[in-house]
């Protein structure tokens, strides 16, 4: 044979007689490559093609079909011609060789030289000789992607076929049963209603074979590896059904009659379907189909039994109505709105007035959801439903029956707002009319005793001031009167908490009501003084009170001008309680300094209120808690030196100096800096300092205040942005390790520490850092390994900041450190702290190297440091003496506690017999935090745990009776968690978990009982009829 | 429940629900005893759902602390229900959930007696009998279509 010559010949020779289909591959990179032509090997092929027998026919065809599926670009109009001839005819022949045909003819679809009338031909031909249902799934796949390809490419020509088109493809695809050839044919039958093909007289046809799969139900088997869900052939069918107003008479009775079905997920997506079509018809699609509608959607709401099929019939009861308003009316036609809101309004209006009684809440938001469709049904509905509700109010009298009807009332002003937005005339809303009644009823409820009324009301209240332009200036003044009066006065929690949540919405669309009433008055109240000590009852409510107007101040201040006026408030408590005026306690000096952080928090970041922070309120903060440190002892000792208040100062500093206005947070921060380190005090208020102070010395002898100013420059120069320098940083560096190390005030060592770390966290990466970090690291080192210095905790303090700085930022350094830290964990002194420290190490610190203070953290530094150490622990663990076994278990926990769950359910197995032990572990906190970090690993657990079930069930059953109570707590937390598992893996240990929790339902402590009962009772309803 | 059945009482009374029992500072103390009482039963039972509505028996009013009575000491519970309406036939089956949900969350030196609030139900005595019955419960029990509707007054509610 002349190989050589003709390589075509001898590939042909291998595909059809020696059945080799890796030549197909070799013929096609032979075209490809210009070693011959698609000509030359139909003449190779010739004998085979001519062929009498049907299989050598059909190899034939299929090598063509191959090579052309891969060089179908590169074939010359005249070839296509030709070759659609060829397949065309070859469309009538033997059965065995249609699958090489369609696969020729596919790939003939993608070839862009088509010639024009080809599409059309091929199409005839295909409809005409081929019966695509008894085809094979592949070969049936092969037709719906050459009906995709031509559409695509050609799709004027098709249009030309007219509703013959679309005929041949509800014929080929009657029946289709496969879920991956049905998401091909929904997107042909979406394109022929999206593009505007003509359906003719098929409409029809069209419809009913695709509907025909409504509503669909679909399992996919397990380990499929197509990975069709069930919701993707939901979405295709559903912009088919629903993409055109022509299918309305067809799909609106298929719809109402679905809905009447058992099944829940049937219900759910004739729903979803509804709320879909709709937006696309018009109103005359609907007319009559609408009292049917309705009565199903109101069904569906008054007797649900699911809240999604709930949600999902009031969307679908809004975007009706939405598209009846869309409706031009002509003259002769009727309003369709108008009378489907009657019909709306008849069944459900009555079942206001009955506010005890079940139906009331399915009609409010049957009526609400209606109502919120658009301005016009907004107007409808409040004019029909407002006055009967406002008239209701006023003739119950029992308290129950009037917060039901408030709670409604407020629900539809909320309701007709989000319609509101879209709309430009705010003089025209819907509840203009009421207004002036729904004042009278909100002022109303306000003064009633009952705190439940109350509450509502003050949510009313919120939502009417949602709506602009609604609330007359006066109506406003007065509301703030109520808010006042009720903070002065109300005793009850949760109604003051919703007093400030409201006053917070008001003062921010009204602020100069709040600023100019509210917050005088409460000043004037808070600084009256408190009643005589004799009377305990007077002191605490006076407390109280304060309490309230402090988390009022912080509320209100959103908008600058209300800022502007309530932090002097807020710093003059601070200044009268250090003068030990006014009578004021740590709490409530505590609490102001929170208003003050929160405020830093929300207020909105402008040049007027980062002034008033760094030019104000930083400096006078600095100032109070100079003053009290620096007091001499024989003076009453000033609540400002309590530690608590000074912490509470820190996240006030840190958030000001981290969120408002950068530039200025630097001159802030430089000033403190020289405070700090120069003694510079001519920055701070009311300067009547001595002048030599040294802030970072402490004093021989003398008491920690001034040292433990630190934690307030830590909280100035850690938060700044990294773009901010910090001035003589590494005199700063130098001073602060040197009181990290020597100081013996816990506040002040640790709070130098973190200073140090945040420092070096935002350090530019080079050799002055990294000498830096090698000092410190040296000198750590150096303390810790002589076991008698004073000094190791300090050491040990200054080591895990460093440490956790360094990790933060993928430091190659800080190994030495987190190396260090492991040794420890055999200490004889530091060995739990040590076990500690890696909680610390693995969590986010809330004042100093986190996010917020625009700390340098990369993200899945857990992880890294997981996966680089956890060999490292369980090393340590086995090699470790018995009593020091402990602290291992306790670190691993606290690292894996700490972890994204997807990664402790990939570790886990790796660790699963370390984390069994721990449970064993006599050790309190290690069980406690082995619990924590396996609970949530239940959940979905890994097949590895899955395996180890006895194990842990043996476990677990035995920390039930534990001493602790929070072990119990926690133990019956994961027997609970297990009984969701699959029914047969955890049916083996019914009884025994049923018996063991017998135990516990008899505890002492109520929580333990609880724990016990929830768990006990889902552990009955494994593998029990009507349980799982 | 299909949606075309009619409902015996399908406008109910709603009442309102109670808040979940404050936790006090003595709860927390490990050193503390705890005695089992009335609000606690009443905790137990007051979630289970009704078997028509998709409502709390509490939320029907059908059970109420104040016909809950818990003598921890002397080891016996009573419990009160009030069906919705006097001739409600799911009053034996309701009767029946609190039954058991108190028998699995409460430990078994218990006495446990539910029946009906006197004067409320037309065939009061006969459910009376029937739950006082120990072995008709049982056998109650081992019906698995009864299990299973009891099972669901029982299950967490499902969203």
């Amino acid at each position: 044979m002349a190989a050589d010559s003709s390589p075509q010949l001898a590939l042909v020779e291998e595909f059809v007689s020696g059945l080799q289909d890796s030549k197909a591959k070799d013929a096609a990179k032979g075209v490809k490559d210009g070693q011959f032509t698609v000509l030359q090997l139909v003449e190779a092929l010739g004998l085979s093609l001519t062929s009498s027998q049907p299989h050598t026919r059909a190899r034939g065809v299929q090598l063509l079909s191959e090579v052309l599926q891969e060089c179908s670009g590169e074939l010359t109009e005249k070839e296509v011609e030709v070759l659609i001839a060829f397949y065309e005819n070859r469309l009538k022949d033997h059965y065995v060789i249609t699958p090489a045909v369609l696969q020729g003819l596919r790939a003939l679809t993608k070839c862009p030289a088509l010639p024009p009338g080809s599409a059309v031909s091929m199409l005839r031909s295909l409809f005409q000789d081929v019966h695509v249902q008894s085809l094979m799934l592949a070969e049936r796949s092969c037709v719906y992607n050459m009906l995709i390809n031509l559409m695509e490419t050609r799709e004027a020509e098709l249009k030309g076929l007219g509703a013959d088109f679309v005929f041949g493809f509800v014929q080929s695809m009657d029946g289709e049963r496969d879920p991956r050839n049905l998401l091909l044919a929904f997107q042909i039958a979406k394109n022929l209603i999206h593009r505007g093909y003509n359906l003719g007289t098929f409409t029809e046809e069209l419809f009913e074979v695709t509907s025909c799969y409504f509503p669909i139900d679909f399992t996919p088997p397990p380990n499929d590896p197509h990975g069709i869900t069930k919701e993707e052939l939901i979405l295709a069918l559903r912009a088919v059904l629903a993409g055109t107003p022509k299918f309305a008479e067809f799909l609106l009775p298929l719809i109402i009659e679905k809905l009447d079905s058992d099944v829940q997920s049937a219900k759910l997506d004739a729903l979803q379907t509804l709320t879909a079509c709709v937006s696309e018809y018009e109103h005359k699609d609907l007319a009559e189909f609408l009292e049917g509608l309705w009565s199903s959607l109101r069904r569906e709401v008054f007797q649900t039994s699911s809240e999604r099929v709930e949600t999902a019939g009031l969307a679908a009861l809004a975007a009706l109505t939405s598209c009846l308003s869309r409706s031009v009316l002509n003259s002769d036609s009727e309003d369709s709105l108008s009378s489907f809101l009657d019909l709306v309004l008849k069944d459900c209006k009555h079942h206001l007035c009955e506010p005890d009684l079940k139906l009331v809440w399915p009609s409010a938001k049957l009526l609400q959801a209606a109502c919120s469709a658009s301005h016009r049904a907004s107007h409808v509905v409040t004019a029909a439903v407002m006055p009967a509700l406002i008239e209701q109010y006023g003739s119950r009298t029992q308290c129950s029956h009037r917060r039901t009807l408030l709670e409604v009332v407020q629900r539809f002003v909320q309701s007709v707002k989000s319609c509101r937005s879209a709309d430009a005339a705010p003089d025209e809303g819907a509840l203009s009319g009421f207004r002036e009644a729904l004042c009278a009823v909100v002022f109303s409820a306000l003064s009633e005793s009952n705190s439940s009324l109350q509450i509502t009301a003050t949510s009313v209240l919120t939502s009417l001031a949602q709506h602009a332009g609604l609330l007359s200036d006066s109506d406003v003044e007065l509301a703030v009167d109520h808010l006042t009066r009720l903070l002065l006065t109300e005793e009850e929690d949760r109604v003051s908490l919703a007093v400030v949540e409201s006053a917070g919405a008001l003062a921010e669309l009204h602020p100069a009501a709040f600023a100019s009433k509210l917050i005088p008055r409460l000043k004037e109240e808070m600084f009256s003084e408190p009643p005589e000590n004799d009377n305990r009852k007077a002191s605490d409510s006076h407390h109280a009170m304060r309490q309230r107007c402090l988390s009022a101040l912080a509320a209100v201040s959103v908008q600058p001008g209300v800022v502007r006026e309530s932090t002097p408030v807020l710093l003059e408590v601070l200044r009268s309680a250090h003068a030990g005026g006014g009578g004021f306690s740590v709490d409530e000096v505590v609490l102001a300094c929170r208003s003050l952080q929160r405020i830093a928090e929300q207020v909105q970041d402008t040049e007027e209120t980062g002034r008033c922070f760094h030019d104000d309120v930083v400096p006078r903060l600095l100032s109070l808690a100079l003053q009290a440190a620096l007091q001499g002892e024989e003076s009453p000792r000033s609540p400002l030196t309590e530690e608590a208040v000074l912490t509470a100062m820190v996240p006030v500093v840190s958030t000001a100096c981290s969120r408002l206005q950068p530039s200025l947070a630097a001159q802030t921060a430089a000033s403190a800096v020289a405070l700090f380190l120069d003694g510079d005090v001519s920055f701070l208020p009311d300067n009547s300092f001595p002048s030599n102070i040294r802030l970072l010395k402490e004093q021989q002898g003398g008491a920690p205040g001034r040292s433990r100013m630190v934690c307030l420059l830590m909280a100035c120069v850690c938060s700044l942005p990294r773009s901010v320098d910090v001035p003589q940083a590494d005199r700063l560096l130098s001073e602060l390790e040197e009181l990290s190390c020597s100081c013996g005030c816990p506040l002040s060592y640790t709070s130098a520490a973190k200073c140090f770390a945040g420092l070096v966290n935002k350090r530019e990466q080079g050799d002055s850092l990294d000498g830096l970090v090698r000092r410190t690291t040296d000198r750590v080192c150096r303390e810790l390994d002589c076991s008698s210095s004073p000094g190791r905790t300090q050491a040990f303090t200054l080591m895990i900041w460093v440490a956790k700085a360094l990790l933060l930022r993928y430091h190659p350094l800080s190994t030495a450190l987190t190396n260090k830290l492991f040794s420890l964990l055999d200490d004889a002194e530091l060995g739990p702290a040590a076990a500690d420290a890696f909680s610390l190490l693995m969590s986010d610190s809330p004042d100093v190297l986190n996010r917020g203070g625009h700390a340098d953290v990369r993200i899945m530094y857990r992880q890294r440091f997981f996966s680089e150490n956890s060999a490292k622990l369980v090393q340590g663990f086995n090699a470790a003496p018995q009593e020091k076994k402990p602290n291992y278990l306790k670190a691993l926990s606290n690292i894996v506690n700490k972890l994204p769950k997807q990664v402790q359910v990939t570790e886990l197995p790796a660790l699963l017999s370390l984390l069994l032990e721990a449970l064993t572990c006599p050790d309190q906190g290690v069980q406690l935090s082995t619990l924590s970090c396996l609970q949530p690993v239940l959940v979905s657990p890994p097949p590895a745990l899955v395996q180890q079930l006895e194990a842990l069930v043996n476990r677990l059953l035995a920390l039930v009776c534990s001493p602790a109570m929070s072990v119990r707590i926690a133990s019956l937390h994961c027997v609970h968690a297990l009984s969701l598992l699959p029914v047969h893996e955890v049916l083996p240990f019914r009884a025994r978990v049923l018996r063991a929790l017998a135990q516990p339902l008899d505890d002492r402590k109520r929580l333990v009982r609880r724990e016990a009962v929830r768990a006990r009772g889902e552990w009955f309803l494994v593998g029990s009829p009507g349980g799982r | 429940m299909s949606a075309g059945s009619r409902l015996e009482n399908a406008n109910p009374v709603i009442f309102q629900r109670s808040g979940e029992r404050l936790l006090t500072a003595s709860e927390e103390d490990e050193d503390i005893h705890d005695p089992i009482d009335d609000r606690e039963i009443f905790d137990l039972i007051r979630s289970i759902n009704d078997p028509e509505h998709p409502l709390s028996l509490e939320e029907l009013n059908v059970v109420e602390q104040v016909r809950v009575k818990i003598l921890d000491e002397e080891n016996s519970v009573s419990v009160e229900f009030t069906p919705t309406i006097p001739h409600c036939s799911m009053a034996t089956l309701i009767g029946l959930s609190i039954k058991v949900k108190l028998l699995r969350s409460l430990p078994d030196r218990f006495k446990i007696d539910v029946h009906i609030t006197p004067g409320t139900h037309a065939s009061e005595e006969a459910v009376n009998k029937q739950l006082a019955d120990k072995e008709r419960v049982a056998a109650a029990l081992e019906n698995s279509s009864l299990l299973e509707v009891v099972n669901q007054c029982l299950s967490a509610r499902t969203v």
